[in-house]
């Protein structure tokens, strides 16, 4: 240790140079791959569209662009009305939840934690549930119960578990996860039991709880993006938080975080997110979890650069799972979450063996 | 190596009969200690006396069951964590951080209570990051990530992290564990450059010749009780350290600065 009486700050060694360019880069990256992902998307399906005429149609949509296709009516109609909206829900809610996954595992200090580890996904399979086997969903209501029932479900699993996790004005990271199980296993167990007495009614369940976006429209993406927005706008404020909260609680209070607020509004802007997704798309697993953990081990743990990658990779991730989803058994359509699992599994298992799971301890 | 400089009318830390109860033992029994700027105040004591305990109590982290603490004038419970963390910084004695952290980004945190929840670090706040790495000796390491450090690099990394908070006061516990004796003198040195620019330290020692070496005043805490407190040579005393860690250690005056020094008193050796 050099000694000196007096601090003279001196130019940095280009440290805050250093970290832009460390951003830029991956950036980029992610970006051409949800690009390349997308593109693919729309060109995969029942017709095969070349993919320079499926993009000349979704840009013929933006303002000022006009290109000449040759093409069948009916493949726009296709692109822009089938396709886009789809491969926008799942981009959408691929980036949704692993963007809330990271901010889950950030405040838990956690790679096993997820978005749905307080009851997200188990409070919306119920809240749907309950629309799909009650008169409502044959009343006329254009945007649908299901997603609207989903989402309060989620966020009345999330407000329960906090409040029994609560004690006084801080919550123990322990007591929220135990919380989070119990709630979920009621709510889980209501659900089946729903599914068990409800007979043909109750079917459309299980398409829920293993996720799809075949009822992805343009009406469910603008209702729900206001929700994702915010959320993410929250936790994108807080991301230098999260990273002082990778220390532990103690040392970011010693750093001036106050710890119980910061908790609260990340856990709940988190959570809002989440819920949307699953609103949208019911439950898919795997991409809130793994998503954010391998963008970790790849990019670093700087959560300003993290959160958005995993909402990128998340996003290109879910929209790759859909079109394998779609093309797989075709015309058959298989569920997307049982396809995220199936590709992601093996693929962690794999990280997992090459780069020892790290990044946290 | 007594402060050259008047001392600060206003204590950073004024500590008044605190009292601790942890899950209903007494840990601290109404200690009082000051630390004012341009001072380091030794808090000595064995296993288990208080010392990381009084270290918490005073960035609030701890209830007090009695008693008060203020830092420059305001009790430590009526300060935003924000503010608090502008004038106190904590050494903690093996603090917790992810092992793929980079060092300079361990440092960076340091400037947290000086942002806000918009603004991203400024080229000064960089340059306040360097300067504290610089002044540990963590330059040569600055980008390696903190699993690869030995337990002397990652201390003076946190110290550091300390440092770039620029502090008026600095809190630390056992900054010499894990440390050589000449890493350890020089952890001491630069306690004592930081109080001559003004800083108060208090810092939580075992080590009673160091400590009797380094500090202007320290304080002996025994059972959550301050039994003696005043300058090194009146505290470090044959009758005070024989009092609280028994007969088996003397205390001799040091060759050339007469400072006390406490070493084993060996009576008979197995071999001899």
């Amino acid at each position: 240790m050099s000694i000196e009486a007096t601090p003279r700050p001196r130019p940095a060694v280009g440290l805050g140079r250093r970290r832009r360019l460390a951003t830029a880069g991956p950036l980029a990256l992610c970006t051409g791959l949800l690009v390349a992902v997308a593109a693919l998307s729309l060109t995969q399906g029942a017709a095969s569209i070349p993919p320079g005429t499926a993009i000349a149609f979704v840009l013929n949509r933006l303002p000022l662009i006009h290109i000449g296709v040759e093409a069948p009516a009916s493949w726009e109609t296709i692109v822009v009305d089938v396709r886009l909206p789809r491969l926008l829900a799942a981009g959408v809610v691929g980036a949704a939840l692993a963007y809330s996954g990271a901010a889950y595992q950030g405040v838990f200090r956690n790679p096993l934690a997820d978005p749905y580890l307080l009851g997200v996904a188990s409070g919306a399979a119920l809240g749907a549930s309950i629309a799909i086997v009650s008169p409502l969903e044959s009343s006329s209501y254009e945007f649908g119960w299901v997603p609207l029932l989903a989402f309060a479900g989620a966020a009345l699993a999330v407000l329960l578990a906090y409040g029994f996790a609560q004690s006084g004005r801080t919550v123990s990271n322990t007591a929220l996860i135990l919380a989070g199980i119990a709630i979920s296993s009621v709510a889980s167990a209501i659900t089946s039991f729903i599914l068990l007495t409800g007979g043909d009614r109750a079917q459309p369940i299980l398409s829920f709880l293993f996720g799809s976006f075949n009822t992805a429209s343009w009406t469910r993406l603008v209702v729900g993006a206001p929700y994702l927005l915010g959320g993410a706008a929250v936790i994108a404020l807080h991301a230098r938080l999260l990273n002082v909260l990778q220390l532990d609680e103690e040392q970011a209070a010693q750093l001036g975080v106050d710890v119980a607020r910061s908790k609260v509004i990340l856990l709940a802007a988190a959570s809002l997110v989440a819920a949307t997704a699953v609103a949208m798309a019911g439950v898919i697993g795997f991409v809130g979890l793994v998503v954010p953990h391998v963008t970790r081990m790849v990019f670093g743990g700087d959560y300003r650069r993290l959160l958005p990658l995993a909402a990128l990779l998340g996003a290109s991730f879910l929209i790759g799972t859909d079109v394998l989803a779609r093309t797989l058994l075709r015309p058959q359509e298989v569920p997307v979450g049982i396809v995220t699992a199936m590709v992601g599994g093996p693929f962690f298992l794999y990280l997992l063996r090459v780069r020892r799971i790290g990044g946290f301890r | 190596m007594s402060a050259a400089h008047a001392p600060a009318a206003v204590a950073l830390l004024a500590a008044r009969g605190v009292t601790v109860d942890l899950g209903g033992a007494p840990v601290l029994r109404g200690v009082d200690l000051d630390v004012r700027g341009h001072e380091v105040v030794g808090l000595l004591g064995p296993n288990g006396a208080g010392k990381s305990t009084f270290l918490r109590a005073a960035t609030g982290l701890v209830p007090l069951a009695g008693g008060s603490i203020a830092v420059e004038g305001v009790a430590v419970d009526r300060i935003a964590r924000r503010d608090l963390a502008r004038a106190v910084a904590v050494v903690q004695q093996l603090p917790e951080a992810p092992g793929s952290m980079l060092v300079e980004e361990l440092v960076l945190l340091g400037r947290n209570p000086h942002l806000g929840l918009l603004s991203r670090e400024s080229a000064h706040d960089y340059a306040v990051a360097a300067d504290a790495m610089r002044r540990t000796g963590c330059e040569e390491f600055a980008h390696r990530p903190l699993r690869t450090l030995s337990g002397g690099q990652r201390r003076r990394a946190f110290i550091a992290r300390a440092l770039a908070q620029e502090p008026r006061l600095l809190l630390l516990d056992e900054p010499n564990a894990n440390l050589d004796v000449q890493a350890q003198a020089e952890a001491f040195e630069l306690l004592r450059a930081l109080a001559r620019d003004g800083v108060g330290v208090l810092v939580a020692v075992h080590d009673l010749t160091l400590a009797a070496a380094y500090c202007d005043r320290v304080a002996m805490l025994v059972d959550g009780r301050v039994i003696a407190s005043g300058a090194p040579a009146e505290v470090v005393t044959s009758e005070v350290v024989s009092r609280v860690y028994g007969d088996r250690v003397i205390v001799i005056p040091h060759p050339q600065s007469g400072a006390p020094i406490v070493v084993p008193a060996v009576m008979e050796r197995a071999d001899a």
